[in-house]
């Protein structure tokens, strides 16, 4: 089926998202959508989805125009969808999510029969929308083996990796006979064997005349699988070009001048140790170990890196080291036991954090921007005198810091909710640099931030390090972690299976990330066994 | 350095299994030093027909103290246990059950130990119990019904409240109790369509929308029984009620029968709508619905479930089902309104709900436990217990609040619910 | 605005809580103040600022009011019997009755005319602001209880429990009143702050219980009424505990002379120090709000949980300080009506101080400036409802209607803008005051 996108116009407010796009996919080709993030490239997909209406232009498909108001709209004309953000019940089983909408009832019906001559046919009695669980399964079964997307239907979303979850949205969007196929930044939350395995269907899928929009903002992998690309900068259309076209062309068209891919960085002068975490376990509620027995050392002025796919207890291991989660086991900073510290000692020990949900967990979005950047210190002097807050050195303070860290707001009394995300990140960073840390704790410091704020972030973290700060950085991001750590902890289910070099090829990194490859030196037992059904690799 | 770090330790969340285990040892401590402690000397008699019941089953005579001794020995095995082996669900709520019947048989046995008044009539408490937790369990399916969609309903109170008025008013007025379970029960979904227009439309607060629709139908209800049932009585305020019904061969096995299977018309509609909506919700495409809507609104709009339309729906029917709730405290039992005659049973149903995890079996068996605490507290009366009544009606809050925080923990509400759905 | 959207918005419509507003950007640059200029206030207007949502919410509330008027008024429904023949005599009547009504509601909450007359003819002046200490006297115990419930709102918490909590600081108050002697001044003093202690321990027991155990706060607080209801009863018909000597009601003795809260000024008007005791703590409790270290802590907490968690806030510590206070409000609340009433304490005291404390906490944006306007407000209602029944025979459960409506409409802005057609504001309205479900 063909699609073409004809002069796709969208407006939010004073902003621009798509301007004027146009973009025509032929049937059996893979086309990649390029752009940083905050390009537009989501906001097409929506509109040609039917979440979002578009103000001008037009959607063809076979060179006949469709009218797509709605996701059901678009599911009826072949066009299907695998969101960044999954569209998943967690709590739903993998047959209950896929058929969710199509549900399959039990037929109860008479049987036909012949009466006196008669031909009674059968009649289908009410069956009150009872779910036919069986052939549920037994369709999201045939559909996982036609394309060899492993999945067990019985099995609840929640518990399964993040790359199983992908794969049952696109059983998903196929049940739906779809012909076009998008798949919104899939790689996000893939090991680099995933992202093999994804790209292994992709093909299949083409083979099969279907058309796919691949949307990523990675080089690599862009010219890895796309047969076209498009690149797409502050909603307009820059440029279309073959895979075959360098990277560093790619990279100047997506960010409209040229960009210093990777930061630079002097080579790391480790001194003494500050961070000493020994045998850090994190329990969860349910009984599920989340991080397992984690020993480390982040010494001053070195980066550690902690390289894995999301899911594996990085999280749980930043919130444990900041005292935000019960954990068992030893950390020691400078010497000092914070293993059952507060947070608040843990803070005034000398750690920042920069945590990963930054709307979420490091700016309260209806406070200020001032009043964010002393979240953590209000109630000392300058900030408070007693119990009563000093406002006039809030003030001052923030906007200094607003300056130093150049976060665009037109006042500091503007609420942080209202920045953009890189602005917002930026705060946080002005706030847990500004402290004198001896140990800085980003978790995916860059997530979603345009190329400019990316390169804003590291400077900030290599700075760090220079002035003899210990940083421990996770990122699920391999382009961060090379470009930033100076030595890598691989994490896997919870436990850190390897210590290696940056000078480690992706392939390997890659393996040890999804729990395959000889450990190296420290703590490395083999992944424990796996609670969910894994699917082997190839 | 020290100065530098305060020892005060991660967030002081108390585990839940220590607070089970707690609790458990307390009500054992209780057992044995309140009930077993001040017991009168004599025996406990728990009469278990109706007289003149056939057939008759012979009352159980035990000491009293001994009784509670020993149901409190029990209560603090079990306490132990749960502190520290790890049980399996099941065994979980196991023990949860035994421990709450090792507690009241234990009050139970010091209330009649050596009492000249009578002996216990299980069967009436018994039978109180189950429909005094009638609209209880009504409220909780109410509220369940909208939850799981993802709205949550605080105005069961109201809706309770309203249905209770209008049932008496219409029955009185037609003559026909059938009328009035009609008209309560479009009471409460009128309420029901109010909470869903603020909440889904407007995207008011549902707590807020909730509280303030339970004050409006307080003060209307109020104002209307002094201007109209107080001095008309005799054509709004009637006291009609319904008759009640025995089921053939079910009634008439002993304990059992007079208990469930004697009552009037709205136990059986209650039976019927527990068995519809447990089914209905986990079994059928509907149910199905309903839960993705209330769980990932956004994953149900993408495969084409109409979010907005099935809040609205969910939110209606249960407000007609709170009605019927209401109804049943009029024209189901004493027949006459009277102010306030809902007096919390609307958030108790809620707790009931939260208890019983958002399922209509789990609700049922919270409710009963409230309904008992209620009917308790009357049959403690007769025998002249020497505690105020006042302390007595204490009982069932206090069994919320101690259900709420000891046994239950962090539970786990619809993932959507309470937020409105806004498409961007 | 220009700063909103430079990363795309979310790619998933995500669903979020009550549509907050966005928060306008200053003109002037970074620490720039926003100008107070005669456009805000239009801007504010054409744009639904809250405060005019609230207006015309309080104006559409009394037209509905106007029809319950009228549906209880015998001489306007025979009126309406006859519309057809007479229809100039059904719409006179109705106005008549509707314009009775509220005249005299007016009269009995701000000022009547006929005594403004009156003082130019020889009679009292201080007659004229009778009404008017009326309305301060009725808004007393609400300023309390609301800025109760509201300090809870900024914590990101619903306390429905100011009754209970009110019942708390009656017992404390009324106990100390008649089972202690002490010298005058020192008397109402030592009781207003059992008072405060009374409503605080009872508002502990739900911060404690929720921090601890997770329990969900609005269950917590209304379980608890009612078991201070009963109490209440169980503690006044017990003869060796608080019931009056000789008394077979649930009647508390009264308590001493010297502990009952003086009026300021002579015979009436009257403001009594409870008044101004209220607008003290509610002074108190904005500097506390907005210039304190703690009502920092507080203001993050309601706002968000997880980013104050993560900057090392303590959390539990805040949700039972918040209670503490608030407790301590309601009971303060009780303490000015136990002590500035001489009828003694009984079951049912503590009237609808608590629910119309949420009320007056709705209107009033959780704010404590808007707490007193709407505690003043309500406050009118009632001094004049009480003089409207009696001068027109209007019901006084019209009044508790309209009080209800006004807060429902409040609660939903989005109706009064579609109503009125205002377009969806730029005005800083204050987030809606909410919790988030039940995982709080």
């Amino acid at each position: 089926m063909k699609l073409e996108l004809r002069g796709i116009t969208k407006r939010f407010g004073s902003l621009v998202a798509n301007d004027h796009i146009d973009l025509v996919v032929q049937p059996g080709e893979i086309r990649a959508l390029l752009g940083e993030n905050g390009a537009g490239k989501t906001t097409l997909m929506n509109v040609l989805y039917g979440l979002v209406q578009p103000d001008e232009g037009e959607i063809l498909l076979d060179d006949k125009p469709v009218a797509i108001h709605s996701p059901r709209d678009a599911i009826r004309a072949g066009i299907g969808m695998v969101h960044q953000h999954f569209m998943l019940v967690p709590v739903f089983t993998v047959a209950e999510n896929v058929t969710l909408g199509t549900e399959p009832v039990h037929g109860l019906a008479t049987p036909a029969f012949s009466l006196g001559g008669a031909r009674i046919r059968s009649f289908r009695l009410p069956s009150f929308g009872l779910l036919d669980r069986r052939r549920a399964h037994r369709e999201v079964r045939e559909l996982s083996e036609r394309f060899g997307l492993r999945v067990n239907p019985e099995a609840m979303v929640e518990d399964l990796p993040v790359g199983v979850q992908q794969r049952v949205e696109i059983i998903k969007a196929l049940l739906r006979d779809a012909r076009v196929l998008v798949l919104d930044e899939p790689t996000a939350v893939l090991t680099p064997g995933e992202t093999e395995d994804l790209f292994r269907i992709m093909r299949e899928l083409r083979e099969g005349g279907r058309s796919i929009i691949f949307i990523s903002h990675k080089l690599k992998e862009v010219q890895a699988i796309a047969d076209n690309i498009t690149v797409i900068r502050r909603g307009q259309v820059v440029g279309e070009r073959p895979p075959s076209t360098s990277s560093t062309e790619l990279a100047s068209l997506m960010v409209g001048r040229s960009v210093q891919l990777r930061v630079s960085k002097e080579p790391a002068q480790p001194a003494d140790v500050v961070l000493d975490v020994q045998h850090l376990s994190v329990h969860g509620e349910r009984g599920e170990h989340s991080v397992r027995d984690v020993s480390f050392q982040v010494r001053a002025g070195e980066i550690l890196g902690v390289a894995g796919v999301q899911g594996n207890g990085q999280t749980e291991l930043c919130e444990a080291l900041m005292g935000l989660r019960p954990s068992t086991g030893s950390v020691h900073l400078d010497g000092t036991d914070l293993s059952h510290a507060s947070t608040r000692a843990r803070l005034y020990a000398g750690i920042g954090y920069v945590p990963e949900d930054r709307s979420e967990d490091g700016l309260v979005a209806d406070f200020s921007v001032a009043d964010n950047l002393i979240l953590d210190v209000y109630h000392r002097p300058p900030y408070a005198s007693g119990i009563a807050l000093n406002l006039d050195a809030i003030q001052e303070s923030a906007v200094k810091r607003v300056e130093e860290y150049d976060v665009r707001t037109t006042s500091v009394q503007t609420p942080a909710g209202t920045l953009s995300g890189g602005n917002q990140q930026k705060v946080v960073v002005a706030r847990e640099m500004g402290r004198d840390a001896r140990l800085l704790i980003v978790s995916q410091p860059t997530r979603g931030l345009d190329v400019g704020s990316i390169e804003f972030v590291h400077k900030r973290v290599v700075a760090q390090r220079d002035a003899g700060a210990a940083v421990l950085i996770v990122s699920s991001e391999l382009d961060e972690i090379y470009a930033l750590a100076d030595r890598i902890a691989v994490m896997y289910e919870g436990q850190i299976v390897a210590f290696v070099p940056p000078s480690i090829e992706e392939q390997e990194l890659g393996l040890l990330m999804a729990g395959l490859g000889a450990a190296t030196d420290g703590g490395a037992e083999p992944p424990g066994e796996p609670q969910v059904p894994v699917p082997e690799q190839p | 350095m020290t100065a530098l770090v305060g020892t005060v330790r991660a967030p002081v969340t108390i585990s839940r299994r220590y607070l089970a285990a707690g609790t458990f040892i307390g009500l054992g401590l209780i057992n044995i030093f309140v009930f077993g402690f001040f017991a009168h000397r004599g025996d406990a008699v728990f009469a278990l027909s109706l007289p003149g019941a056939t057939p008759h089953v012979p009352p159980i005579r035990t000491p009293g103290a001994v009784t509670a001794y020993v149901a409190g020995a029990i209560s603090i095995g079990l306490g132990v246990l749960r502190a520290v082996a790890d049980l399996p669900r099941w065994g979980k709520r196991l023990s949860i059950a035994v421990v709450l019947l090792c507690f009241l048989v234990a009050l139970l046995s010091w209330a009649d130990a050596g009492n000249s008044v009578g002996s216990l009539e299980v069967v009436d408490l018994l039978q109180g119990t189950v429909t005094a937790s009638i609209p209880l369990v009504l409220g909780a399916l109410a509220g369940l019904l909208g939850e799981r969609a993802g709205v949550i309903n605080i105005a069961i109170e109201g809706q309770l409240l309203t249905g209770a008025f209008t049932a008496a008013a219409v029955a009185s007025v037609t003559g026909g109790v059938w009328y009035g379970l009609l008209g309560g029960s479009l009471a409460g979904g009128l309420l029901g369509a109010l909470l869903a227009i603020f909440a889904i439309m407007f995207l008011a607060d549902q707590i807020i929308v909730g509280v303030v629709l339970n004050v409006i139908a307080l003060g209307l209800t109020d104002y209307l029984n002094n201007r109209v049932m107080g001095p008309y009585a005799s054509t709004f305020n009637t006291g009609n009620t319904f008759g009640t019904f025995k089921i053939p061969v079910l009634g008439n096995i002993p304990i059992i029968g007079p208990v469930f299977f004697d009552s009037n018309v709205f136990l059986y509609i209650t039976y019927a709508l527990i068995l519809v909506i447990q089914i209905g919700l986990f079994s059928t495409r509907w149910g199905l619905r309903v839960r993705a809507v209330g769980e990932h609104p956004t994953a149900a709009d993408t495969v084409g479930i109409r979010v907005l339309w099935t809040r609205y729906r969910n939110v209606i029917l249960g407000g007609l089902v709170a009605g019927i709730g209401g109804a049943y405290l009029t024209v189901g039992n004493v027949g006459f309104f009277t102010p306030d005659i809902s007096s919390g049973f609307g958030y108790i149903a809620l707790a009931a709900m939260i208890f019983g995890r958002w399922t209509p079996l789990g609700s049922v068996a919270a409710a009963l436990l409230f309904g008992f605490s209620f009917q308790l507290q009357t049959e403690l009366s007769v025998l002249r217990v020497p505690v105020s009544s006042f302390i007595l009606l204490m009982a069932p809050y206090v069994a919320t609040i101690i259900a709420v925080a000891g046994l239950v923990g962090r539970v786990r509400p619809p993932a959507a619910d309470g937020k409105p759905y806004v498409k961007a | 605005m220009s700063e909103q959207h430079e990363t795309e918005p979310a790619a998933a419509p995500a669903a979020t809580a009550t549509a907050p507003d966005a928060g306008t950007a200053a003109p002037g640059g970074p620490g720039g103040r926003r100008p107070l200029t005669g456009s805000l206030i239009i801007q504010a207007v054409t744009e639904g600022h809250s405060a005019v949502i609230t207006i015309l919410a309080v104006f559409v509330a009394l037209m509905i009011g106007a029809v319950l008027i009228v549906a209880s008024d015998p001489v306007v429904l025979r009126a309406w019997d006859s519309f057809s023949y007479a229809p100039a005599t059904a719409l006179s009547a109705t106005w008549n009755s509707v314009a009775a009504a509220y005249s005299a509601l007016f009269e009995g909450a701000i000022f009547s005319p006929a005594t403004v007359s009156a003082a130019f003819h020889g009679g009292s002046i201080a007659a004229i602001f009778y009404p008017l200490s009326l309305t301060a006297f009725e808004a007393t115990p609400l300023i309390l209880t609301g800025l109760s419930v509201a300090l809870c709102f900024r914590a990101g918490m619903f306390n429905i429990g100011a009754a209970g909590q009110w019942i708390g600081g009656a017992l404390v108050a009324t106990w100390l009143g008649y089972a202690v002697n002490l010298p005058i001044v020192l008397h109402a003093i030592v009781c207003i702050i059992g008072a405060f202690i009374g409503g605080a321990v009872i508002g502990w027991i739900v911060g404690e219980l929720k921090a601890r155990t997770g329990a969900h706060e609005v269950i917590l607080t209304i379980m608890l009424n009612y078991v201070m209801y009963n109490l209440l009863s169980f503690l006044l018909t017990s003869h060796n505990l608080m019931q009056a000597p000789g008394q077979t009601n649930a009647i508390a003795p009264n308590i001493a002379g010297n502990a009952m809260l003086p009026h300021v000024g002579g015979p009436p008007p009257q403001v009594g120090v409870g008044f101004l005791i209220a607008l003290a703590a509610a002074a108190a409790t904005a500097w506390l709000l907005s210039r304190s270290t703690l009502g920092f802590e507080f203001r993050a907490v309601g706002a968000s949980p997880s980013a104050a968690r993560s900057a090392g806030i303590n959390v539990e510590r805040v949700w039972v300080l918040a209670f503490l206070i608030a407790g301590g409000l309601a009971g303060l609340s009780a303490g000015t009506i136990v002590q500035g009433q001489t009828a003694p304490l009984t079951f049912n005291s503590y009237g609808t101080y608590g629910f119309d404390g949420i009320t007056v906490a709705l209107l009033g944006r959780a704010r404590p400036l808007g707490v007193v306007l709407a505690a003043l407000l309500f406050g009118a209602l009632n001094a004049g409802g009480t003089v409207m029944e009696a001068a027109t025979g209007v019901p006084f459960d019209v009044v508790d209607v309209i009080k209800g409506l006004i807060v429902l409409f409040v609660a939903a802005p989005p109706l009064i803008r579609l109503l009125f057609r205002l377009r969806r504001g730029g005005g800083a309205g204050p987030q809606a005051v909410t919790s988030q479900g039940w995982s709080g």
